[in-house]
């Protein structure tokens, strides 16, 4: 095959890893971290998404400047969620967690569809076609930029997570919850606090993607399962594995829409989750617990 | 209340109920409404009988189901067998992907939320599957030519398919009575409760996790063949949807997860919201907006389902401890 398209699809499996590994990455701090199974981060995403599509579109914002009120609003709407409905309804259990964050992503996706309708949105700005010519290759402008920020996003939780005292106390809450309440941590908050600090990227990933990318009531369905496969993949609660992760899933899709086609190549992401499950659950570089 | 005391009466009159409900009104409303909610409550009875009675949570188990619709139109539409020879072999299909993906998840020792989020991925991967392999159509689907005789499982009166999908939901009701009576029952009861201490009493958890999912897998498949033959027209978006993996999860959680009857409560429950609200406003997903709610109520407030609404005294006493259990208070 030519090695232009190869070229090309490398390249294009790179920057949409990019973009998944942000999307993952608030995932990887209230999955990976807390193991609070939020089903609902693809919603809440396109939530985030359609905030960002009526900052542009009504209010003349730069999909980028967005970040500014993007992220505060929802990691108030993170820790209020949290602490007031998913921490409380759910009784801390497993299941629980699951059933109730699915059935908020059931109503949020609906009532989206009744005021937003089914249609997909898009903006368009000035820098959205852009492109950098490399060799023979041509890469959009705004597929780079969110990629460098994902990079930079990942970096900077990395350091939060291992520099700082919340992020001591999160891993603590994570790896040992009695002993962390009793050296005096309120551990309710912690996870309120993660689960906010999850949504703040999650608002970060909306305006990073929204130049790009569509948003419709099921955008969040393109993005739950991935957003779960890089967290897996790369190992629970691992920053690196987090990157890692969402380049091998942007790769994996890359080159199986190039060798198997449109329809059947959107297996392989699926199929890397099943595989990972069975037989390596603590992801690439996740502790083996 | 009498039914307490008695379960049969109760039986009785439920059956009696839906035998003369289609004979009340004639209008194609009623006997559709009629056939959706029992279609509702046969798919939610079959999530119920793993997700409920075993505790066996699967988010995907529209891949039984619509491998059972697959095979079912295949056999009839690629192999020219009668469509009737679809009931059996769509059961087969369904078993056969229950016992697939559940030797390959619980060898694994997945289980809660992992089981759940596998089981979403399988179904995927059976989606794009079917919407890329020429025996499936692909994308396009399969439409089953309309012929409306009996030997060819099509009917002039929709009251046909009332009582088949009325006949399917009794025996599904059957097996869940049997689950609960039986000691095969009590085993899965057991593994929901606590796994560990199921298999420290020497239950092969493996094994009747299985067993468990091979039934729940063929009674998914035989609703997957009712519903390709009453809609003659199946697609992967349609029957391998994540959509209807929620509604069997929400009929049976709604109604009452691990309960006999709480399927068919939820079932009855979504069946009239969605006709209300879909004959009422003009705007698409109100009701599932509310049935999303309903699931996070059930889940905070009654973890055992609206099925706790209808039982007498002693019965909800027990059911409190299950719930109080549940919540983790005890």
């Amino acid at each position: 095959m030519d090695l232009t398209i190869i070229g090309a699809a490398v390249i294009n499996g790179i920057l949409m890893g990019g973009i998944y590994t942000l999307v993952a990455s608030g995932l990887t701090l209230i999955y990976g971290v807390l193991h609070i199974i939020n089903f609902a981060h693809g919603s809440l995403l396109m939530v985030a998404m359609f905030g960002v599509f009526y900052l542009v579109t009504k209010l003349g914002v730069d999909p980028y400047l967005s970040l500014i009120v993007t992220m505060p609003s929802m990691f108030v709407m993170g820790y209020v969620l949290y602490k007031y409905f998913i921490g409380k309804l759910s009784y801390g259990k497993d299941e629980n967690i699951l059933l109730i964050t699915l059935g908020l992503s059931i109503v949020i996706e609906n009532l989206a569809l009744m005021f937003f309708s089914g249609n997909s949105q898009t903006i368009s700005m000035s820098y959205s076609d852009k492109m950098f010519e490399v060799g023979p290759l041509l890469i959009g402008l705004p597929k780079v930029i969110s990629f460098v920020a994902a990079m930079v996003m990942c970096a900077l939780l990395g350091i939060f997570i291992t520099r700082t005292d919340t992020g001591r106390a999160i891993r603590a809450v994570a790896k040992e919850r009695m002993g962390a309440r009793l050296v005096g941590i309120d551990v309710d908050k912690v996870f309120a606090i993660s689960f906010g600090l999850g949504m703040a990227t999650l608002g970060a990933a909306a305006s990073l993607l929204m130049p790009i990318f569509y948003v419709s009531p099921t955008t969040g369905h393109v993005f739950v399962m991935v957003a779960f496969t890089v967290v897996v993949l790369g190992g629970m609660g691992s920053f690196l594995g987090a990157v890692v992760g969402g380049l091998i899933v942007g790769l994996t899709e890359s080159f199986g829409g190039l060798y198997l086609g449109e329809s059947l190549g959107q297996i392989g992401i699926s199929l890397i989750f099943i595989l990972i499950l069975l037989f390596r659950p603590s992801g690439l570089f996740g502790d083996k617990r | 209340m009498i039914f307490n005391r008695s379960p049969w009466a109760l039986h009785i009159v439920l059956l009696a109920a839906a035998i003369i409900f289609p004979f009340v009104s004639s209008s194609a409303f009623v006997i559709n409404f009629g056939v959706l909610a029992l279609f509702y409550a046969f798919i939610g009875q079959s999530w119920n009988i793993a997700g409920g009675f075993a505790g066996q949570l699967s988010f995907g188990h529209v891949a039984f189901f619509g491998v059972g619709a697959y095979a079912s139109t295949i056999v009839q539409m690629r192999f020219g067998f009668n469509p009737w020879w679809g009931l059996p072999a769509s059961a087969l299909a369904g078993a056969a992907a229950g016992w697939f993906i559940a030797v390959l998840s619980f060898r694994a020792g997945l289980k809660g939320s992992y089981f759940a989020l596998i089981t979403l991925a399988f179904a995927e991967v059976f989606r794009i599957v079917a919407n890329s392999v020429d025996i499936t159509g692909g994308g396009l689907g399969m439409l089953i030519p309309m012929k409306q005789t009996s030997a060819n499982f099509q009917f002039g009166d929709r009251r046909a398919f009332y009582f088949i999908i009325l006949t399917l939901t009794v025996i599904s009701v059957a097996i869940a009575l049997w689950l609960k009576a039986s000691r095969f029952g009590a085993r899965l009861a057991a593994i929901r409760e606590n796994e560990d201490s199921a298999r420290a009493l020497g239950i092969n958890t493996f094994v009747e996790k299985i067993k468990i999912m091979v039934i729940s897998g063929a009674i998914a498949g035989v609703g997957g063949c009712f519903f390709a033959q009453y809609f003659l027209y199946i697609d992967p978006t349609i029957v391998f949807g994540v959509d209807k993996s929620v509604e069997m999860l929400l009929v049976s959680m709604i109604g009452g997860a691990g309960t006999v009857y709480g399927p068919l409560i939820g079932a009855v429950l979504l069946a009239l919201v969605s006709e209300v609200t879909r004959s009422m406003f003009s705007f698409q997903g109100l009701s599932l907006v509310l049935y999303g709610t309903l699931l996070v109520i059930i889940i905070a407030f009654l973890p055992n389902g609206l099925v706790e609404l209808f039982k007498g005294r002693e019965q909800k006493k027990a059911g409190r401890l299950a719930s109080a259990a549940k919540k983790g208070d005890v």
